[in-house]
């Protein structure tokens, strides 16, 4: 039996006069993947601004390991172990991609349990998971300017500064979006194998066929609630998310 | 330089610059040279340029080159607080907090410059640092604006409420020993903290710094505090600041109202927008240009100010990158003629 790393409680936040999360629990076991899908605006992202923190909620509660983290600083989740990337990437661009990386290792959590600790070392670490991310390691590319790589690129440098943290739950906002259909191929594989290291993942995604692949389960969110809670295979089949996509029939006609 | 067969052009640091702009790899005396002239040469002009003045009997440029000191000083210590996105336009506020902590010390309790000054330093950089605490929170233009107008305000209550000499001031303080010994000590420090300012931004410390002037949601998602790490640059700051007050006060046997002037904010700002945000160096530069050029136009008059502000302009638009920045890829990119190797032409 495995023991629930996150749960969700009726969180609530409001823009202004829109709903933009609305009454939305969920609960996730430790080493699952959790996809959360949604049409444009269903509030999915900021569902993710919930949960680490940087938007407090209006009411609800959230539970990591039990503890109470709804309304905490964000870098005080994060030191937690709660890693996010974001949908738009905003890099350092002034830095060379691998001291993007060394940003996040130079935080409390890592300080305290990873080596690393001097400075060059640090340097080495951050070109380790660069490499992993699929940065070409004897190349230039780990040391260009972030403002000379291209998106794709980016993107991944963003996957190896979530990765620096050694988090236990990582959240994914749009990670494949701007990314190579072989950027792609070449990045499932990581997130299949952090799964199996035991890791939690949350992953937004809008390339449902590749998400649908290494999904336990899928929550879809419509107008900020949450319209259904299924099984990967029973996405495409289920008339809730069709109706959320497409609109209803009488709708189309 | 006319071009010559089997020659081609190459610059001069091609053969050091190893994978990114910021590592070298040097292998003779002459590329270690290239590397260290421009750092070495300027440091030993400042340290013998008291030598000089006082040998030739210059007493009046000494004493601009202390007030220029002053300048590069909080120039420096602006820079610093700029580089983690925060723009001080109240580094008048750090240098009078200095110097009346120091000038109260030593009036009311009569202590010795020899620890005035440092206890100045510290517990005034600790009492901007609080007071500065919620304004921390605001970014750009509004934090520009309270640190603008705060300086201001402490002027007002010290007139109003006639602590510390009022509107007078406190005057015949315990002088510094000599102008020789105190244009040496400014000129250290000046330049302990140019080269340990920009030693701490190389280190990953320096780089969250600078991240946070980027995007600091990027660096709250990386388990940084930020508003811790703001503070810490504004105490850095505050010390360089405070030292200056401190230092100036008890040159100057006198500390009032105008350690809160204007000016003293505006002038390290200038010089380090005209020598180069971001360098430290440029910092210096800028105010070792502007500084003395103030002495100079002072024999104009009234039309100092004006040919003043029209020297800034033309520099800022002639530079727009600064003058260190300008420099700098320039020192980069000289050439050298070396002849062609392998085929022949």
């Amino acid at each position: 039996m495995k023991s629930t790393l996150l749960k969700v409680d009726d969180i609530s936040k409001t823009f202004g006069a829109t709903m933009a999360v609305n009454h939305v629990s969920f609960e996730l076991e430790e080493g699952r993947l959790l996809g959360l899908i949604g049409p444009n605006g269903s509030g999915k992202t900021t569902l993710v601004n919930l949960l680490t923190g940087f938007v407090k909620p209006d009411s609800g509660k959230v539970f990591f390991r039990g503890k109470n983290i709804d309304g905490k600083a964000p870098y005080k989740i994060a030191n937690l172990g709660i890693a996010r990337s974001f949908q738009m990437v905003k890099p350092f661009y002034e830095l060379p991609a691998f001291k993007n990386v060394v940003v996040a290792l130079r935080s409390p959590r890592v300080m305290k349990n990873v080596r690393g600790g001097k400075y060059g070392e640090r340097d080495d670490v951050a070109i380790d998971l660069l490499e992993e991310v699929g940065f070409e390691r004897d190349s230039f590319v780990p040391y260009r300017l972030a403002s000379a790589l291209p998106h794709g690129y980016l993107k991944r440098m963003e996957l190896a500064r979530c990765m620096a943290l050694r988090p236990e739950l990582y959240i994914f906002d749009e990670l494949f979006s701007g990314m190579s259909m072989s950027e792609v191929a070449a990045t499932l594989p990581l997130i299949e194998r952090l799964k199996e290291e035991g890791k939690t993942i949350i992953m937004i995604e809008h390339r449902l066929r590749e998400l649908l692949r290494i999904a336990d389960s899928v929550i879809v969110l419509n107008f900020g609630s949450k319209i259904a809670e299924m099984m990967p295979a029973e996405i495409l089949e289920s008339e809730a998310v069709k109706k959320a996509y497409l609109g209803s029939e009488t709708e189309m006609e | 330089m006319k071009s010559r067969k089997n020659y081609r052009k190459e610059r001069l640091d091609r053969g050091i610059k190893a994978r990114s702009d910021s590592i070298y790899v040097l292998t003779s005396y002459r590329e270690m040279l290239y590397m260290v002239a421009p750092r070495f040469v300027p440091v030993l002009l400042l340290l013998s340029l008291p030598l000089i003045l006082k040998l030739s009997g210059q007493i009046y440029w000494l004493k601009v080159l202390i007030i220029t000191c002053q300048v590069a000083l909080l120039a420096l210590s602006w820079d610093y607080l700029a580089s983690v996105g925060l723009v001080s336009l109240g580094q008048a506020f750090f240098f009078g907090v200095g110097g009346y902590f120091s000038g109260a010390l030593n009036h009311y309790l009569g202590w010795s410059p020899i620890l005035a000054i440092p206890a100045a330093t510290l517990c005034g950089a600790i009492i901007c640092t609080i007071v500065l605490s919620p304004v921390v929170r605001l970014k750009g233009i509004y934090f520009a604006m309270i640190t603008l107008v705060l300086p201001m305000v402490v002027t007002r209550v010290i007139e109003a409420t006639k602590i510390f000499g009022g509107t007078e001031g406190l005057s015949g303080l315990t002088p510094l020993p000599n102008i020789w010994s105190a244009s040496y000590l400014i000129i250290a420090i000046v330049l302990i903290c140019l080269f340990g300012l920009r030693r701490l931004i190389d280190t990953d410390y320096g780089l969250v710094l600078s991240g946070i002037k980027e995007n600091d949601r990027a660096i709250m998602a990386s388990g940084t505090n930020v508003y811790r790490s703001k503070m810490e640059a504004l105490f850095v700051t505050a010390i360089a600041g405070s030292f200056a007050g401190a230092f100036m006060a008890h040159y100057y046997r006198f500390v009032g109202m105008p350690a809160f002037a204007l000016d003293i904010s505006v002038l390290p700002v200038a010089s380090a927008i005209l020598g180069g945000v971001g360098t430290f160096v440029g910092a210096i530069i800028g105010s070792f240009i502007l500084a003395p050029l103030s002495e100079i136009l002072r024999a104009m008059g009234p039309l100092r100010t004006a040919l003043y502000s029209l020297i800034m302009v033309a520099c800022i638009v002639v530079l727009p990158e600064g003058i260190f920045h300008y420099i700098q890829r320039k020192y980069h990119q000289f050439e050298r003629w070396v002849p062609f190797k392998g085929e022949k032409r």
